[in-house]
Formats: C-alpha cells, sequence, structure tokens
C-alpha cells in the first residue's frame, strides 16, 4: 500500500491511527543528530515559531482582555472583583494557554508543514532525497516534528505573557484597579508547580501531537493539488479535536 | 549469466502490479555498460517503474534486478543507500528543492556524503554547473529559472558525485528546441567524458535516433523489441511500427475499453453525476 492509499470501511480511523503511530515510530528510529540536521531544525523552529509570534502575541492578548471583562463581570455580582487576576492567571496557565496555542499553531504552522510535505512528494522532492541515497523521514520530518516539540511550549509561554498583559491593561488601565492588587492575588495563589509546571507539561504533549500530525498528513498526502488541501484541512480538524480530547484526558491526572 | 557479462544492468523474469494493475510480466532487459540506452515505450507502458526497479524504489513481485553483481530487489536499506550513491537520477521535473539555489542544490550529495572541505565543494559545485552552462546562476532559486534550466542544474546535481551510471526519466518532455538540443549535447558528453553508463526513458522517437547506442521498447508489460535505433526503424514488429511512425491506431488501441458506442447512445441510462 502507498503511503497516501487511506483506509476504507468502518475501521478506517482505528487503522489510520495505528499508521500515524507506527509512522511516529519509525521516524523516531530514524532520528540521527548532527551539525546539518541541527542547522535545519533552527530554521524549522524559526518558520514554525518565530513566524508564529504575530498570531500568538495578538490572539494573546485580546484573550487576556477579553478572560479579563468576562470574570471581572461575573465576581463583581459577587464583590470579589480583586479575584479577577487570580482566575485569569489560573485559567490561562492550566487550560486556555496550552490549548488556544496549539489550535493557533495548527492553523498557522501545522497546515504550512503539511502543505510543504505534501507538495515536497508532489514535486518528486522526496523522491529526490530518496534517490541521493539522503533519507527523507530523518531530512524533512524529524526537524519539522522537533521544532513542533519546541514551539508548542515557547509559544505557550509567549500567549501566557501576553494575555497577563491583556488582563492587566483591562483591569489596570481601563477599570482602575490597583495594580499591587492585581499581581498580589495573582502570585499567592498560583502555585509554580501544580498550575504553571502542569500547564507547560500539557503544552510539551501538545507540541509533540501538533508537530506529528502535521508531518504525518503531509508525508501521506495524495500527490495533487486536491490531496493537498484536503490534507491541510486534516490536520486542522484532527490536531483541535485531539487537543481538546488529550486536553481532558491530561486534566483529570494532574488534578 | 556470469560476473564477466559486460551488462551492468540486467532485469530477469520480472512481474509487477501496482493497485492490483499487473504493469510488468515476465520483462527481461539487457542494459550494457558505458553506453546511451533508451527505454521506450507508449504512456503507462511501465518505463518509469523500471527505472524504480533499477533504483531499488520498487521491489518486483517476482524476479530479479541485478546491477553488476549486486541484486538490487535483495539489498537492505542501507545497502541500497550505498548503491544510490553510485546512480545519478534526473526525474521528469528535476525535482530541485524550491528553498536552496542552484548552488546549494547541486552541493547537497557532496555535502551528505563526500566528506569534503566546503572549499573543494565550492569548486567542485562551480565545476559541474560550468558542465551544464549555468554556472552564472549558482545564486538563483529554481523559481527564477526557466523548466529547461532546472533541469539542467538538477542534472549537475545528479552528476555531482561522478556515478558510475545515470538514470534520466523523460528528459525531453516540454522543452523547446533550443533546450532539447541542449540537454541532448550534455546527455552524450556526460556519457563520453565520464564513462557512465547512460539509460533515458523517453517516448520522443525523434531525438532518440540522434542520442543513444541501443533502444528497448517496452510495451503490454514486456519488452518488445530491442536493437540499434536503425535496426527498430526498420522493424516490421506492428508494434514497433505504430510505434515509430506514431499511428494513432493499431496494437496499441485508440479508444480507451468501452461498451459499443451505438448501445451505449441508446441506452435510457442516465449517468450519475
Amino acid at each position: 500500500m502507498s503511503p497516501y492509499d487511506k483506509p476504507k470501511g468502518w475501521t478506517a480511523p482505528l487503522r489510520e491511527l495505528g499508521r500515524a503511530a507506527v509512522f511516529l515510530l519509525t521516524t523516531l528510529a530514524h532520528m540521527k543528530l548532527s551539525w546539518l540536521q541541527l542547522g535545519e531544525t533552527l530554521r524549522q523552529i524559526y518558520f514554525a515559531g518565530v513566524r508564529s509570534l504575530v498570531i500568538i502575541v495578538t490572539g494573546g492578548f485580546f484573550v487576556g482582555l477579553v478572560l479579563t471583562l468576562q470574570t471581572y463581570d461575573t465576581l463583581t455580582r459577587f464583590g470579589a472583583a480583586d479575584a479577577a487576576s487570580t482566575v485569569l492567571a489560573l485559567s490561562l496557565f492550566r487550560e486556555l494557554g496550552p490549548v488556544l496555542t496549539t489550535l493557533l499553531f495548527a492553523g498557522r504552522a501545522g497546515t504550512s508543514i503539511t502543505a510543504e510535505i505534501g507538495l515536497m512528494r508532489a514535486t518528486e522532492q522526496l523522491d529526490a532525497l530518496d534517490l541521493m541515497a539522503i533519507d527523507p523521514l530523518e531530512r524533512i520530518v524529524q526537524p519539522r516534528l522537533i521544532a513542533g516539540i519546541i514551539a508548542v511550549p515557547a509559544l505557550t509561554l509567549i500567549f501566557n505573557l501576553c494575555a497577563i498583559l491583556g488582563g492587566l491593561v483591562f483591569a489596570v488601565f481601563m477599570m482602575g484597579n490597583d495594580v499591587v492588587t492585581f499581581w498580589s492575588g495573582m502570585q499567592s495563589t498560583v502555585e509554580l508547580w501544580r498550575d504553571f509546571g502542569h500547564g507547560m507539561l500539557k503544552a510539551v504533549a501538545f507540541g509533540v501531537l501538533a508537530g506529528w500530525l502535521a508531518v504525518y498528513f503531509g508525508w501521506t498526502a495524495r500527490p495533487t493539488g486536491e490531496g493537498v488541501a484536503l490534507a491541510t484541512t486534516q490536520t486542522v480538524i484532527a490536531t483541535a479535536i485531539s487537543v481538546l480530547m488529550l486536553d481532558f484526558v491530561l486534566s483529570a491526572f494532574m488534578l | 549469466m556470469t560476473a564477466e557479462n559486460t551488462s551492468t544492468i540486467r532485469l530477469d523474469d520480472v512481474s509487477l502490479s501496482l493497485g492490483g494493475r499487473e504493469i510488468l510480466s515476465g520483462l527481461n532487459l539487457e542494459i550494457p555498460a558505458g553506453k546511451v540506452t533508451a527505454v521506450m515505450g507508449p504512456s503507462g507502458a511501465g518505463k518509469t517503474t523500471v527505472m524504480r526497479l533499477i533504483t531499488g524504489q520498487l521491489k518486483p513481485d517476482a524476479g530479479s534486478v541485478w546491477l553488476g553483481e549486486t541484486r538490487v530487489d535483495a539489498l537492505k536499506p542501507k545497502e541500497l543507500n550505498g548503491l544510490r550513491r553510485n546512480i545519478g537520477v534526473l526525474l521528469q521535473n528535476g525535482a530541485l528543492f524550491t528553498d536552496l539555489t542552484a548552488f546549494d542544490n547541486v552541493a547537497l550529495p557532496l555535502r551528505e556524503h563526500s566528506g569534503l572541505p566546503e572549499a573543494l565543494i565550492r569548486r567542485i559545485v562551480l565545476l559541474k554547473l560550468q558542465t551544464v552552462g549555468l554556472r552564472g546562476a549558482a545564486d538563483l532559486f529554481p523559481r527564477e529559472l526557466s523548466g529547461g534550466m532546472n533541469r539542467r542544474i538538477a542534472m549537475a546535481r545528479a552528476m555531482a558525485l561522478d556515478p558510475d551510471l545515470m538514470l534520466y526519466d523523460e528528459p525531453f518532455a516540454g522543452l523547446d528546441p533550443i533546450s532539447l538540443g541542449v540537454s541532448l549535447r550534455l546527455i552524450r558528453q556526460v556519457n563520453h567524458a565520464l564513462g557512465t553508463t547512460s539509460v533515458v526513458i523517453t517516448h520522443d522517437v525523434g531525438e532518440v535516433a540522434k542520442l543513444a547506442d541501443q533502444v528497448c521498447i517496452i510495451a503490454d508489460r514486456k519488452l518488445v523489441a530491442s536493437g540499434a535505433p536503425d535496426e527498430l526503424q526498420r522493424s516490421s514488429h506492428p508494434l514497433v511500427r505504430q510505434f515509430v511512425d506514431g499511428l494513432p491506431d493499431g496494437p496499441v488501441p485508440f479508444h480507451y475499453p468501452a461498451p459499443d458506442l451505438e448501445t451505449e447512445l441508446l441506452s435510457r441510462k442516465v449517468r450519475a453525476q
């Protein structure tokens, strides 16, 4: 069966999952560390991570604004407006930061990785590598997978930072709250490992997932325009669904 | 056959099916060393499949593929990679890496496999680019070059490691007369200068006479004729005649298999949209 022959029938999703797992294990088995690989990996981290900064910074800032707006409005009714910063930090570090960052990453970088690998297959570039005795799993897939694993946690940190800044702007500069109350509420409640650390662990797991799915769908894309378009859509849908499902599972274990 | 045989490439009784369709059946093919051999045949006859069998990208369902004394279809992935370092392949569209310049494309196999210092790699790459007439385009990206130039860069990349065997997949498809003339001259030149064995997969009958020492015609899943280009011009084999004369109908039918036209036209059946 060629890599882009999709399983059919009612067992198809399970078989697809199995194939994706075999693909990941094969990629891990083909991993090689060299200076050439390091350079390529850094380049991919730049493309997947640095170039996603605009969407992450903007997205994070506005999520922080709207989250504080909503919690501030609700908590004011109970006379607990001072707790807004705590709610913001906890919901961001534990859930929203890693999840939203991964969803934005899948839309911005995951699709581009899938389309790039899919088009490399369609234009015989993967064949050319193979024929030059250069392993495409090692040269093309490995750097992009590692880039996803590094970029998602790094972007989550930046997303969280921007969202807190957004919250600060709303609570302090727009609602006139005391800046010391804002920071002290957050400091006294947020625990480094239980809240922040667990969130970052999730971000690493989501990074593996987003990178894995992006390279897998690119690798198995049919070498046609339609095939590449379908693969990019699959990357976004599969990443979104699996991240939300994995988030629940990880949260259940971590709490 | 023994190791003393001059044939470098040999396909013995090869059969292969892909996606449930039989592509080759009992194909026997010999390609002599140091010469330019054209593998021809109608579209879909399995010419590119033959190339993929030689490079080990496909394994036959039955039969064996030999490159000199090495049985290609029995090699393990690492051994296959070792073999591929001695094979240069020009793919149909060049398959250059679009994010690398012409220079870096040609330098890629050298950086990967030669272990030479960068200063020496630079000289080799410039010499290879000089051979294909594109040293001046070293810093340009594939998107900045024409299709014909891209293929010449790809040819420079294919011969970067001075391979013993060069495979060209449809090197003349879609080229203007000037680029075509350049490609013909280059293939000949590389063959003579480096003494490589060259296999050209093509269906361009006119150009083959100017280029090839030997021609093999594949059709109907097997080898139907082989010999010098002028021998094939004189052949009376109906399939060879149809192919050489470019006749629209013959052993290779003009029509795709279909039910009787009258029956289908008069049928009330409506095609599903």
